[in-house]
């Protein structure tokens, strides 16, 4: 797993390429809980070459979003791939975090 | 074709196991959807019981077997472990209660549970065997 930061001003884009399972969740575990993080207004998660997720990736994000939504941070996922958006589907995550299907609508919100 | 593995008990060889298995089923014609469906439920039990069942301990192993059988797709999972291993208290976890007090695991049993027909956990004397099966169209 590879996690490749681009910061503007209020936003923080996280553009994951790998596969987040037990093994990798860690290393976006550790950049999730900087406490930095939280003084942005949005924070995007740039899915495009995620091509795995497992519960230990899933639940990094349910860990987090509490903490997020607490200090008024925006976590929001865009360009997810089908088999990826169907793990979040079969949980119902999908309806309790932010997914867009693109970058610009991921701006937008 | 390869239809069984054996791996020690190390997060490093959770890919080996899903290699294997996606490998075994791509000969088979099924979508890249259902592929990962069953990549995944069979990733999270491995993880279970390499990290729970196995505390995670490198001498120790796990041997996998697949088989595709009247259109039922079933996969075992065994350990030599004298500790027994069973998710069997298992009970849908509520996710809203999960975001709010920001727990971090629990939910791989509920994937599990969801995409597999049947899951079957035994513990022998000597070790402890799962069970997954798919029907698939």
């Amino acid at each position: 797993m590879k996690i490749t930061q681009h910061a503007t001003e209020s936003t923080l884009t996280l553009s994951l390429d790998g596969e987040l399972d037990a093994s990798s969740s860690v290393l976006l575990d550790t950049e999730l809980s900087k406490p930095e993080i939280l003084r942005n207004q949005k924070v995007l998660i740039d899915c495009r070459q995620l091509h795995y997720i497992s519960s230990a990736g899933l639940g990094v994000f349910i860990s987090h979003l509490q903490s997020f939504q607490d200090a008024g941070v925006k976590l929001v996922f865009f360009n997810m791939q089908e088999k990826v958006h169907n793990v979040f589907e079969i949980l119902g995550l999908d309806s309790l975090m932010t997914i867009v299907p693109s970058e610009a609508e991921a701006e937008a919100i | 074709m390869k239809h069984a593995i054996r791996i020690s008990c190390t997060r490093r060889n959770l890919k080996v196991v899903r290699d294997f298995v996606s490998d075994f089923l791509t000969s088979h014609a099924l979508s890249s959807l259902v592929i990962n469906q069953i990549v995944l439920a069979v990733d999270e039990v491995v993880a279970n019981l390499i990290i729970h069942g196995n505390g995670e301990d490198e001498s120790q192993f796990l041997d996998v077997r697949v088989q595709l059988q009247n259109h039922e797709f079933g996969i075992e999972i065994e350990d030599h472990n004298l500790t027994s291993y069973s998710p069997s208290s298992y009970q849908e976890p509520d996710l809203q209660e999960y975001v709010r007090i920001g727990k971090k695991g629990g939910v791989g049993m509920m994937l599990v549970n969801r995409i597999m027909d049947r899951v079957e956990f035994t513990t022998h004397s000597t070790h402890n065997l799962c069970r997954l099966y798919k029907k698939l169209a």
